[in-house]
């Protein structure tokens, strides 16, 4: 399994209820089953993920979080977790306040645009950079609002959430990212991993 | 109409009150059953027919002599497995495959009820067939099942008995009939009481057969329940058996044909009055105003596991009014899954061989049997 998965699984308390919104072919869903015997319910976005899903014993609904988040009452999950994909969102801001609505704490990861490997290919081709992460062309990606771990951070000022928690992946290690370090996870982690409250 | 032999029916002698105020008792229910029942009486699985559908489910058909309705979806290895589970399918009430209805005799006047049987709703049908769970002891069904007017009564039954099934599949349906739902239906109905043969539902005490107006309404009917892509594909503007347009009103094209054709052999095993007292029901059925407005409400009071499934070219029942359910579902924190499956084969996608379909059904039921 993905280290970001494990990372998320560990920041789960055992019996509690979770949302993971696009939750893929239901890999972080199991594990949250059988390592923390949570209930676990998904939305995905392709048909194709969500019967795998299903063939899985999860239990999930077709959907798009920006428009399917609004069925679920306020604080209905413990956690909502929402994995790589804040980036390709239309309006960020909406979608954070509607997790830690549905959510009484989000979970939210990010490739991180700051990474030193993005800048040096910006910096030295010229061009949008492409890279392990960050695989696509400028006209083909979905990620039309990338961020830096940094920028993540002023955004939670910006929007006034609390971050609870912050962790950096740096070729399979996880670090804590705090004020001090903030430069240096900037420029080294590929993701940041946030546990975020209202 | 066939002669009806090998029909199982349960004699309900628990007198039955109708949502239309009227009470019934010893009617007959007519079911059929599939795979066995174990020991432990838990892998029951009760399948809701649609509008025109029946208890034969899959199989030959012994009145028709063709295959059962869902013969795709049910049988052995199947999605609805019959080596696993014990499959019940009952006729609603109202229908015309044994189960009470319009065409049985009045026990007081000794005539053919006709349009003197009472109106029957969705409520009722459930409320008929739940009698079967005791008739089997069975204490709570692993699944209800059913596409269509079927899923309607899947809806209905656990809102009725939210501890009696374990897991709940309503198809391709909807909480309640929208108006073009309904002004289908009525089209359907005013066909048959324009057939002069129909005389005011009398028509089988008079030995005639409102078989034209019947017919029409299964073209109209049948219209619904394919997308026009579907039609496009498999009809385009083909001729029939000719080179050229004729200038005349004979079927030129294919699709007159195969419409002609579809209503000719349903009048040969559906009752016509059958036919207007189950789209009234179906018309006739609002879970939402049943709880004042609140479809959640229904399902309040049931731990079941809910999975619903609609299909993207379905246009009658699309797939907003399947995912109202869920969202019903979601804002009372029930276990729902959902997903829309693609397909071109319109309303009738259910009933058909698409395979993403039957795979998914499979996979929830036997996925969901195993952590029950």
């Amino acid at each position: 399994m993905k280290t970001e998965y494990k990372i998320i699984v560990d920041l789960i308390e055992e019996k509690t209820r979770v949302l993971d919104v696009g939750c893929d072919d239901g890999t972080l869903m199991e594990s949250l089953k059988k390592d923390k015997n949570v209930d676990a319910r998904g939305i995905e976005i392709s048909k194709d993920k969500v019967q795998t899903c299903v063939s899985k014993g999860l239990t999930v609904i077709e959907g798009n979080a920006e428009l399917d988040l609004k069925q679920f009452p306020n604080d209905s999950f413990d956690y909502v977790v929402l994995g790589q994909t804040l980036q390709a969102f239309v309006n960020p801001e909406i979608v954070i306040k509607e997790l830690l609505r549905v959510g009484k704490k989000a979970i939210i990861t990010i490739p991180n645009f700051g990474h030193w490997k993005v800048r040096l290919n910006l910096l030295i081709k010229g061009t949008m950079p492409i890279t392990e992460s960050l695989p696509n062309d400028w006209y083909n990606t979905p990620n039309i609002h990338m961020c830096t771990i940094k920028d993540f951070v002023k955004f939670s000022k910006i929007i006034n959430f609390k971050i609870f928690k912050s962790l950096a992946l740096t070729n399979k290690n996880i670090s804590n990212i705090n004020n001090s370090n903030l430069f240096y996870k900037n420029l080294f982690a590929e993701l940041g991993i946030f546990l975020i409250e209202k | 109409m066939n002669i009806k032999e090998n029909i199982k029916t349960l004699v309900i002698k628990k007198p039955l009150k109708l949502d239309c105020g009227k009470t019934i008792n010893n009617f007959p229910l007519a079911y059929e059953t599939y795979g066995s029942l174990n020991k432990n009486k838990d892998n029951a699985i009760l399948v809701f027919h649609a509008l025109t559908g029946d208890q034969f489910v899959t199989g030959i058909n012994p009145v028709t002599k063709k295959d059962g309705w869902w013969s795709y979806a049910v049988g052995p290895n199947k999605s609805i497995d019959t080596n696993k589970y014990f499959v019940i399918c009952a006729n609603v009430i109202g229908g015309c495959m044994g189960s009470f209805g319009p065409s049985h005799k009045n026990p007081d006047t000794n005539k053919i009820y006709g349009t003197d049987f009472p109106v029957i709703t969705i409520n009722d049908m459930v409320n008929a067939q739940v009698n079967l769970l005791d008739h089997f002891e069975i204490k709570k069904l692993f699944s209800v099942v059913g596409g269509s007017m079927g899923g309607m009564q899947v809806l209905q039954f656990i809102s009725n008995y939210p501890d009696k099934a374990n897991t709940v599949v309503p198809i391709a349906c909807t909480s309640n009939h929208s108006a073009q739902n309904i002004a289908f239906n009525e089209l359907g109905r005013q066909a048959i009481a324009s057939d002069h043969n129909w005389s005011d539902g009398k028509y089988l005490s008079n030995n005639t057969l409102p078989d034209k107006g019947l017919s029409v309404a299964r073209m109209a009917a049948h219209i619904t329940y394919l997308s026009k892509k579907g039609l496009q594909e498999k009809f385009g503007r083909k001729l029939q058996e000719r080179d050229a347009l004729k200038f005349g009103f004979d079927a030129d094209f294919q699709i007159e044909s195969y419409l002609r054709y579809q209503g000719s052999v349903f009048v040969d095993r559906f009752d016509a009055n059958s036919y207007l007292y189950i789209t009234r029901a179906m018309d006739y059925f609002d879970l939402v105003k049943q709880f004042d407005g609140n479809l959640s409400n229904a399902f309040k009071k049931t731990k079941a596991k809910f999975f619903i499934i609609s299909f993207t070219s379905d246009w009658l029942y699309p797939t907003q009014e399947n995912k109202d359910i869920v969202i019903a579902l979601n804002a009372i924190g029930a276990d729902v899954g959902f997903v829309e499956i693609k397909s071109d084969k319109g309303h009738d996608s259910f009933l058909l061989d698409v395979p993403d379909f039957l795979k998914t059904l499979k996979n929830f039921l036997d996925k969901s049997y195993l952590e029950k």
